[in-house]
């Protein structure tokens, strides 16, 4: 059975849009990768399944329950967690404390310390309040807050964003390490090398739309980037 | 003498001021609620406490511990039935929903105790009227001690609870994001039903202090919600310690005004508040601080 399987979801802001009709599954394990351009539905779609967007229509199932009608604390609760779009840290609140208050499942994978064996750039700046961090630590920190969750799917929202190719490369590495250890991630990434070399599969979205699906390794370059831009879109 | 007598006394009723703000301040500073009806929430407490006296003469003090669970338990449902509605609809609808509740309290209490003018003072026994000769011309009353040290020990344990536990973390992460604080699985409702709960809960120790040191009707909340107000915008909205200062500037602008003209003791206050807005308009940095 899958992990998580989106039936026909529609997500709208008033009269726009932004998800059309999106069904997709992720299996245990998986690291699902999710392209497209801005505007595309990307992070909209995230959102839903985190439950910060109120879907217009559609099912969200999740370990075989249906989540749609479910605030967003309550599917953390359940094992999702959502590192979101410009890392949103609580600026006034240490690195620890915005750790701390995420913890969730005691005796877990994730703790405080193993976050910060994880990303070892954390350790010197523990005590430091988040807004005085730089781009990469904080995104660091805004990985490691919901990985504090002990989630069983991780959803990614443009964790490459803002940040330096040095560090990106850096945030990748960790990613793949936790990657490694059987998590299940759901990502969102514009940059297509770095999408097709981290994930098993992959889906690109086109106007609200999933026009193209499939095994990251069986895609070609071309097919994505003509999906990606909408040149020629398969039937 | 009369100056630092003036300024000692302006202390002793900042703090009362500040306790009467320190709920306002919460609320603003976590939800960005500006609760109209503060004063009349204190008011309310201090009929509850007025009720107990009168029912089992004890102290006001033992009143205030009997009344508390209510008023947490009172703060926490009205979040809950009431402001956490209006939160959602629009900024504008949390104002217009407490300004309706400050009427309901106001009429409740009419219809409850009368129009009559009451006070808890005298059944607070020597508290109300002991005091200290420091020296001649300048003496210090146990009541205003009282106060200030309450008022310290309230604002210096908001200030642990903020800084120290895991909870109040969770208050301030929710004050400065409560979107971000929903998808780590903080229940944001919650935080906000807490900390109408405690706002609620130090509204009524203002309330105890207003008994004790003066009168009150049912319609004397809208007059400590101006000065609470104005506390909260003299020491920087959202601030907890500004909050104090705020109140205790208040405090000392009423009394030196009074040493001036008995009748300027109100004005004084206005005329800090007022320049304190002009001199801060546009530059308002509106978070939770706990520094």
């Amino acid at each position: 059975m899958s992990l998580l399987s989106v039936d026909g979801l529609d997500c709208r802001y008033g009269l726009l849009q932004a998800v059309r009709d999106v069904s997709f599954e992720i299996n245990n394990g998986e690291t699902l990768a999710l392209i497209g351009a801005n505007g595309a539905g990307k992070t909209t779609l995230l959102r839903a399944i985190a439950g910060a967007h109120r879907p217009h229509g559609g099912r969200i199932t999740y370990n075989g329950r249906d989540i749609g009608g479910l605030a967003a604390h309550r599917r953390v609760g359940l094992g999702l967690a959502l590192v979101p779009e410009g890392r949103r840290l609580f600026p006034g609140l240490t690195v620890e404390e915005n750790l701390r208050i995420a913890a969730r499942g005691l005796g877990r994978r994730w703790t405080v310390q193993t976050v910060l064996d994880l990303f070892p750039i954390l350790q010197p700046r523990r005590h430091a309040v988040a807004a005085s961090l730089s781009g990469g630590e904080q995104q660091a920190v805004a990985i490691g807050r919901a990985l504090m969750g002990n989630p069983s799917l991780l959803l990614l929202d443009e964790v490459s964003l803002g940040l330096a190719p040095v560090v990106v490369d850096a945030v990748y590495r960790s990613l793949k390490d936790i990657i490694a250890e059987g998590a299940t991630v759901l990502l969102v990434e514009q940059d297509l090398t770095r999408a097709l070399k981290v994930a098993t599969r992959v889906l690109c979205m086109l106007e609200g739309r999933i026009v193209l699906e499939g095994e990251a390794r069986s895609l070609d370059r071309d097919r994505v980037v003509s999906a990606y831009f909408g040149l020629r879109r398969p039937a | 003498m009369n100056l630092i007598n003036a300024i000692l006394q302006g202390i002793f009723l900042g703090a009362f001021y500040a306790v009467l703000a320190c709920g306002l301040s919460i609320m603003f500073g976590v939800m960005r609620i500006i609760n109209l009806a503060h004063g009349d929430l204190a008011v309310l407490g201090a009929y509850l406490m007025l009720v107990v006296v009168e029912h089992t003469g004890v102290s006001p003090l033992i009143a205030f511990v009997a009344a508390l669970p209510l008023m947490i338990a009172f703060g926490y449902v009205l979040h809950v039935i009431v402001l956490e509605r209006s939160i959602k609809s629009s900024i504008l609808t949390p104002l217009l929903a407490t300004f309706g509740l400050s009427i309901v309290i106001q009429n409740v209490l009419q219809l409850t105790f009368s129009p009559d003018v009451r006070s808890l003072g005298g059944s607070a026994g020597s508290l109300t009227t002991a005091s200290w000769q420091v020296v001649s011309g300048l003496s210090i009353s146990a009541l205003g001690v009282v106060i200030l040290a309450v008022a310290l020990v309230v604002f210096g344990a908001l200030q642990l609870f903020l800084s120290r536990t895991r909870a109040g973390w969770m208050m301030r992460a929710t004050a400065e994001d409560a979107d971000a604080a929903e998808l780590i699985g903080i229940n944001s409702k919650r935080v906000y039903a807490g900390a109408t709960a405690i706002a609620v809960a130090i509204a009524a120790l203002g309330g105890l202090f207003l008994g004790i040191r003066s009168v009150f009707d049912p319609v004397s909340g809208p007059t400590q919600l101006i000065f609470a107000f104005e506390a909260v915008v003299i020491g920087g909205m959202g601030s907890l310690w500004g909050t104090l200062l705020g109140g205790l500037t208040l405090g000392v602008a009423q009394t030196l005004g009074a040493q001036i003209q008995p009748q300027f003791a109100v004005l004084g206050g206005h005329l800090v508040f007022l320049a304190v807005l002009i001199l801060r308009f546009g530059t308002g940095r509106v978070v939770l601080r706990t520094a």
